[in-house]
């Protein structure tokens, strides 16, 4: 099986790489349109600032390329954002993939939410033996309101999605290369899609 | 609900955890991968690496440490100690890293906090403060606490909060090392003050001392080194006596 991670410059991608092979696999980074058009999965992190990021993909022309490809793409955190309409951080129009505006949570609560979150009413085969309420570890300052992608919900603030389908696409607020035993099973179930 | 975070510390010399570790499963107790492996099963929430040595050669071992352990454990992992510049990040970062933890640099070049969040995110950038209470008034403190400046606590946690700081790490010098609880005032202090992530240290000898510095203290995270190197707390049995009491944590 060849996994691509997208490497467009934003991104702790060597986490990710890790816990891939601990899962028995072995990831390429590549930036490069025809190697990830090849890949049987395509893994798309992100950390960082939204525009910054979007500024990075556009450079290399993978903000017309990812919504084009077929094979299962899994964004993760940042990635998962690029990915919805738009996202609030630095006004940045997104991929347009996943069908919700990405915005800011209020003052009311500490900014960025850092740390475990459950994840609950989980309807998703990226979540095949992944039981209600699991934690996850999350970092984030801006987020997806639920929308008729959403495949799992977490609560800081309000009931937000964290974590999207639509086709062939997937996304998750939370960093599964992070999240212990049960994060790995999820990055497992992604490669099993 | 988002939990409260349990987070050992690891001193590290030369690539070597130092403070003597008294683990005797340990094949080698001072080995930073294995310890941060059995802290990670044990259901510690993070780990900070903090390097301590100041060789020629500690750059190049801490970055082969934090490979090791970054391929190893599935927890965040933060690495502070003679970090002074934007490109002591990236390599840390790239080597699997999650976040970095900026002390004295930060006071000397505030600026480094801007540059940092710029280039990397927020999230992945922790200050750490060390402050003395003297006459009433917290001043931050250089150089593990040993050399005073003129800076008081609040004021530099508001401005590293606005420079794009993501947490703030606070140690308490009158604490630290007594085992007779956090600063809990400061702390709750500090968390009604900044609306970021607030980890207390300094302090910690029994259980009941963690309850109160996330009900009293209001602190987000709490960090402690040796009454986990010397298991006279166990991560497993202390998420216990939290959820005991009310207090959200990851079981």
């Amino acid at each position: 099986m060849k996994i691509v991670i997208i490497n467009y410059g934003a991104g702790n991608i060597q986490s990710i790489m890790f816990a891939i092979e601990r899962l028995g696999f072995k990831a390429v980074l590549s930036n490069n349109p025809e190697e990830i058009k090849s890949a049987d999965k395509v893994i798309f992190p992100g950390v960082g600032e939204a525009s910054y990021a979007m500024k990075m993909l556009k450079q290399s022309g993978l903000d017309a390329l990812i919504p084009t490809l077929k094979q299962p793409v899994f964004g993760i955190c940042l990635g998962m954002q690029l990915m919805c309409n738009s996202s609030e951080e630095g006004n940045t129009e997104g991929l347009g993939i996943f069908d919700v505006d990405v915005i800011k949570f209020s003052s009311k609560v500490k900014v960025p939410q850092m740390g475990w979150n459950n994840i609950y009413n989980l309807k998703s085969d990226l979540f095949k033996g992944i039981a209600e309420n699991e934690y996850m570890y999350l970092v984030h300052s801006f987020y997806a309101p639920l929308c008729a992608e959403t495949i799992s919900t977490t609560n800081y603030e309000l009931e937000y999605s964290s974590a999207l389908e639509n086709d062939n696409f997937y996304g998750t607020q939370f960093h599964p290369e992070k999240s212990g035993d049960v994060g790995e099973r999820i990055l497992g179930n992604f490669l099993k899609l | 609900m988002l939990t409260k975070r349990i987070i050992p510390c690891l001193d590290i010399k030369n690539g070597r955890t130092v403070k003597g570790v008294n683990f005797v499963d340990l094949r080698d107790a001072g080995d930073p991968v294995e310890l941060a492996k059995i802290y990670s099963d044990e259901g510690a929430d993070e780990l900070v690496f903090l390097d301590i040595s100041a060789t020629e050669e500690r750059r190049r071992t801490l970055i082969d440490l934090v490979r090791k352990v970054a391929a190893t454990i599935n927890i965040p992992f933060t690495v502070g100690g003679g970090i002074s510049a934007v490109e002591d990040v990236e390599v840390l970062l790239q080597n699997g890293a999650d976040k970095v933890s900026i002390n004295s640099s930060a006071v000397k070049n505030p600026q480094l906090i801007n540059d940092l969040a710029q280039k990397f995110g927020s999230q992945c950038v922790v200050v750490a403060i060390d402050a003395k209470q003297i006459d009433e008034e917290w001043i931050v403190h250089l150089v593990g606490g040993k050399v005073p400046t003129e800076i008081k606590l609040f004021d530099w946690a508001k401005e590293v909060e606005e420079r794009g700081a993501g947490e703030i790490l606070f140690t308490s010098m009158n604490h630290d090392g007594t085992k007779n609880g956090f600063a809990n005032e400061a702390l709750a202090k500090l968390s009604q003050l900044v609306n970021i992530p607030i980890i207390a240290s300094g302090g910690a000898g029994n259980m009941q001392h963690f309850v109160d510095t996330f009900i009293d203290g209001k602190a987000d995270a709490a960090l402690a080194a040796s009454v986990f190197h010397f298991k006279e707390i166990e991560i497993k049995a202390l998420k216990k006596e939290l959820k005991n009491n009310n207090i959200e944590v990851r079981i």
